[in-house]
């Protein structure tokens, strides 16, 4: 699977043709960050997975409209996408930068994968059903809809509806017919 | 004939609209005499207001600015003067800009035209918002964030929705009515489409049988209006109203004849002002108090 890094801090100095900022401010700048993460991943391969690190840590702040712009319609633009399949899992994102993407996540209805320390966490909208079929796919690594089932205590029918689900919304990955978690394979080598 | 406008001592968002009613009855290429010489003191809301209403004269108006040394001291550090030059015709005498320093000047008026402008803001703002937040205001750190993103957002309102510039300012200083405690605030003001017109645009709009500049106000600030229809819009007046409530603050949105506030319990204003004198665009002032610990007042 291919792995891409993207610094959305080095991306905002290269959009903005500045080293002054740090800040993502703006919808206008938003648009043209998140402009530049789709021509990033366009020339990454076009078949197959693509897990993408979308990085916060030199990032001092986020408002609302940048929010909207690099991580709602990011997820948005990708998610069910069937041709192209891009993972997207955050890191670096603070308490500076949560109220923000907390926001944009629930005004949409979004959710995504969180790097947490050494863990990987989903945060966002998410049925109870879903959350509960992505931390046990986490926690088992690999799993398929009557895993799922046995964990939850919930039928075979609902748990692969959950894994169906978090597939669309990229955030389990769908490999051989089983479900892995995004930043799961890390977690389990 | 020339009309002279009488500035009130104290010039706030609330006794600028005495300015207003002044100017009301008065064609809108009248000559007008603002006399300022009497203003002891003027908020970030009133000097941003000030340049704001001589960019909607047809005739460039005459400011008579003010006698007392420390205000017009005060105003030169606010870059007051720097840009009512371009607006006003200045009568009297006054200071050159000199830097802020260590003043209650967080932002000196600033213009915004572009996205650069918002960028360049909220840069400056920053470290000087952190030292008043947690020093003066007693705040906590996420207290700063939410501030530099508040601020953010209601300076793009004017790039996303104006079309045309406006100004900002920031300052800190002690709210004396009611309140007895410092307080930190932004003035965001335009002379630009209004919240009315700007919804107006939307495709499909409707207006309903009680359209007006209130109406528009509750659609926008309360409701989340926007004349965007994508989704992810309206979220930045929606922020800055959870911030103000977080630091139990206050939000006032003024625009065409009518006036919204998110008003907290330290606040005696009027949830909606209608029948205002009109006044194009839209001003926005955001206050954020200081925090009182539980023991206090006991």
């Amino acid at each position: 699977m291919m792995q891409q890094h993207i610094d959305i801090s080095s991306v905002l100095r290269q959009t903005l043709a500045c080293d002054l900022y740090s800040n993502l401010v703006t919808r206008k700048t938003g648009a043209a960050v998140r402009g530049q993460i789709e021509r990033l991943l366009d020339v990454g391969p076009t078949t197959g997975h693509a897990l993408t690190v979308i990085d916060f840590s030199q990032v001092s702040m986020i408002d609302f409209s940048c929010a909207d712009e690099v991580v709602a319609k990011l997820l948005l633009r990708y998610a069910d996408e069937e041709a192209n399949e891009v993972y997207f899992l955050f890191r670096g994102v603070t308490d500076d930068h949560w109220d923000a993407i907390e926001a944009v996540l629930d005004r949409h209805g979004l959710a995504l994968a969180l790097e947490s320390g050494d863990d990987v966490r989903v945060v966002g909208a998410l049925t109870d059903g879903e959350r509960s079929a992505w931390d046990v796919t986490y926690r088992l690594g690999d799993v398929g809809a009557d895993d799922v089932a046995a964990e939850t205590g919930t039928d075979r029918a609902n748990a692969l509806d959950a894994l169906e689900a978090l597939w669309r919304r990229r955030l389990v990955m769908r490999v051989n017919g089983r479900y892995v978690a995004v930043g799961g394979m890390r977690h389990h080598g | 004939m020339t009309n002279v406008i009488t500035v009130p001592p104290s010039l706030d968002d609330h006794s600028f609209e005495q300015v207003l009613e002044q100017v009301a009855p008065l064609p809108d290429d009248a000559k007008l005499v603002v006399d300022a010489r009497h203003v002891r003191w003027a908020s970030p809301y009133g000097l941003t207001a000030l340049l704001t209403f001589a960019q909607t004269r047809k005739v460039m108006p005459t400011l008579a600015v003010p006698e007392l040394d420390d205000t017009a001291s005060y105003w030169a550090r606010a870059a007051f003067f720097q840009h009512a030059e371009e607006l006003y015709e200045l009568r009297g005498t006054y200071p050159k800009r000199r830097d802020a320093g260590e003043s209650s000047v967080l932002l000196e008026i600033t213009p915004i035209a572009r996205s650069d402008d918002v960028h360049d803001v909220v840069g400056r703002v920053q470290e000087r918002a952190q030292r008043i937040i947690k020093s003066e205001l007693k705040l906590e750190s996420k207290a700063i964030i939410g501030f530099a993103m508040t601020l953010s957002e209601v300076c793009q309102n004017i790039i996303e929705h104006a079309g045309q510039g406006g100004w900002v300012a920031v300052q800190s200083y002690n709210w004396a009515r009611r309140l007895g405690r410092r307080v930190v605030v932004i003035a965001v003001c335009d002379a630009g489409l209004g919240f009315r017109k700007s919804l107006e645009s939307t495709p499909g709009h409707v207006p309903t049988d009680r359209w007006d500049d209130a109406a528009a106000l509750e659609a926008a600030v309360i409701r989340g209006v926007s004349r965007f229809r994508d989704r992810g819009r309206g979220q930045g007046l929606a922020g800055t109203r959870s911030y103000v409530g977080r630091w139990k603050g206050k939000l006032s949105v003024r625009s065409g004849t009518a006036r919204i506030s998110i008003v907290p319990s330290w606040d005696d204003d009027v949830p909606l002002a209608e029948g205002l004198a009109a006044f194009p665009g839209a001003q926005v002032q955001v206050i954020i108090p200081e925090a009182v610990s539980e023991t206090e007042g006991r």
